[in-house]
């Protein structure tokens, strides 16, 4: 085969499976959409946000709860874990000694290597009876936060240090000979170059955090309400689905369909955010 | 004499060289006493003794890898970040030895200056280069910042290419520029010596002028301590110069004397064909 006929094949072969992985994006959104077309179109939107109650068999389809729920897990674990993350970054970065640094960050890769069932699994076992003690019944909100900064924390902290690591190192060299403390440097030099690439990684946790389903599942408790505290229980979107799927039929079936389309359009706009504020950053 | 023979002068080399009696009494504002470093097994330079000469222009020369940036970062205590680095022996700023560990790191380098071979200003606006540090060691006044801005900008003759863009970024400005940016930069926080590790070595014939002139300028203002591989840069600006020179693995203080004699007349063989074998 000639060299010019091999590329062609190789950009052939390249074509191919960008177009399966474009198809099959579509084909999911296409099929999320058809499958909850039914609810869609025979329930008014208001409908989600002000019914009362969820029971989908007999009509009503309080989605808000559920949307609430999973932004609530989402965020407060995404609050948790990206300070204690960054913090435990810059500590092993810039002043720990070298040999413990290296002793946290085997810790850490093998931390972020655990099945989240796992992590679910210690939540029921430790955490759940530990937050009963405060208050009954301990499958909470709270308990879902902690579960949830546990399993994403590993990853943003071998991110931000990853990302730390990538920050010029001659920039830090001047900033130490001009006598700048670490406070500093971390402040001022640091942080700006490494500013982009942290966003970019804390939104991925934040993709994957809302996504998380059995983790959650095991510690929440899915009461469908709207949390009056971190201790009540909470149900999520993704509990909602890994939950009712196995019996849900026709209309109950769509509004699962409908859930999944929710929390799709949810990550979406997540990207859309850091697109937007990656995008007032370059502009400045 | 080609750099090649000089190797069979390796075993004249004095073992306990001594500059001649009287550089001595000159009032020296870096005293280097016995100071050896290594890295982890690995040694870098032989235990060695050098005065840095205040307010004059003190050059350093010798072949790369001797471990003349190593001497300059062991100075300003840069070598603190390697944690495999060892030291031993003193330096003496101000009768105090800064290997001590209850040296004030802030204060020896806003006292001494260090500038590197590659520019680097932040990527941050001409005028943040300069709040940043000078704010760090205690200058909140606004109109004193100013002030202290255009006089270091001025000193380095930058005054007049940048006092209009001093809020734009200063990784905008040329190699040459940049460089004297970041000598103002530590102008400003009113440091007694520089050291400067090859600061023309990535810019162009002009801009090294440019800034020779500037060192030549500063020089009865600021003890300078200047690693050059330019020899004729080093005749050009120095008053006192050393030379170091790689042996068995590891660097070692060779000779130590006025300029003119470095160059001229040199005691050590080893000066003699270096500075000869270079400059041809
Ligand atoms: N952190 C470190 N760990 C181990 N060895 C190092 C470290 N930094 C420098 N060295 C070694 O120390 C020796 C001296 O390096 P140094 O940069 O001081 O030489 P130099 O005289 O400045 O050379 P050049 O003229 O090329 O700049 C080199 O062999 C280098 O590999
Ligand atoms: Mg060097």
């Amino acid at each position: 085969m000639s060299p010019l006929k091999r590329d062609r094949y190789l950009h052939l072969v390249l074509k191919f499976f960008a177009c399966i992985s474009i198809v099959s994006l579509f084909f999911v959104i296409f099929f999320l959409v058809t499958e909850s077309w039914r609810i869609i179109e025979s329930t008014p939107a208001s409908k989600y946000i002000l019914d009362d109650a969820w029971h989908p068999t007999e009509g009503e389809f309080f989605l808000l709860p559920m949307i609430i729920g999973s932004l609530l897990v989402m965020i407060g674990a995404m609050l948790l874990s990206i300070p204690v993350g960054i913090f435990t970054a810059i500590l092993w970065q810039f002043y720990a000694p070298s040999w413990f640094s290296s002793i946290l960050e085997r810790i850490v890769e093998v931390l972020s290597g655990i099945p989240s069932v796992v992590y679910g699994f210690w939540g029921i076992m430790i955490i759940v009876p530990l937050l009963g003690k405060f208050q009954a019944p301990g499958t909470s909100l709270l308990a879902g936060i902690i579960v949830l900064t546990l399993i994403v924390l590993p990853t943003i902290t071998l991110v931000a240090n990853s990302i730390f690591q990538q920050v010029n190192k001659l920039h830090i060299q001047n900033a130490i000979a001009l006598g700048l403390s670490r406070f500093t440097i971390i402040c001022h030099i640091i942080f700006p170059q490494a500013k982009r690439g942290l966003l970019t990684g804390v939104i991925l946790q934040a993709g994957r955090a809302i996504g998380e389903t059995l983790a959650v599942l095991m510690v929440c408790g899915n009461v469908v309400q709207i949390p009056g505290s971190v201790f009540e229980p909470v149900r999520t979107l993704t509990s909602n689905i890994a939950l009712e799927m196995a019996y849900a039929m026709d209309i109950h079936r769509s509004a699962l369909f409908l859930s999944g389309l929710v929390l799709m359009i949810v990550v979406f706009m997540l990207i859309l955010m850091t697109e937007r504020m990656k995008n007032r950053e370059n502009a400045l | 004499m080609s750099a090649n023979t000089t190797h069979s002068h390796l075993k004249a080399v004095p073992e306990n060289y001594k500059a001649p009696p009287g550089i001595d009494k000159l009032p020296a504002y870096i005293n280097i006493e016995k100071l050896s470093l290594s890295y982890d097994t690995q040694t870098i330079f032989e235990p060695l003794s050098l005065p840095i000469y205040q307010n004059h222009i003190n050059a350093l020369i010798g072949p790369s890898g001797c471990g003349k940036s190593s001497l300059l970062n062991t100075i300003v205590r840069l070598t603190d970040y390697q944690n495999n680095a060892k030291i031993k022996g003193q330096i003496h700023v101000n009768n105090k030895n800064v290997l001590d560990d209850s040296t004030d790191l802030i204060s020896l380098r806003q006292n001494i200056g260090m500038i590197f071979q590659k520019p680097m200003p932040f990527p941050m606006s001409i005028r943040k280069n300069f709040e940043l540090p000078l704010k760090e060691h205690g200058v909140k006044n606004k109109d004193e910042l100013e002030y202290k801005i255009e006089t270091a900008l001025k000193d380095v003759g930058l005054w007049d290419e940048v006092s209009t863009r001093l809020h734009q970024s200063a990784t905008q400005l040329s190699g040459g520029q940049q460089q004297r940016l970041c000598i103002a930069r530590i102008l400003a926080l009113e440091p007694k010596a520089l050291l400067m590790d090859e600061p023309c070595s990535a810019l162009d014939p002009i801009a090294t002028k440019v800034i020779e002139e500037l060192i030549l300028n500063l020089k009865g203002k600021y003890t300078i301590l200047i690693v050059t591989h330019n020899l004729s840069q080093a005749k050009r600006v120095a008053d006192y110069v050393a030379f170091m020179w790689y042996h068995q693995g590891h660097g070692k203080l060779i000779e130590h004397n006025y300029a003119d004699v470095i160059f001229n007349s040199p005691s050590n063989p080893i000066t003699t064909a270096y500075v000869q074998g270079l400059t041809e």
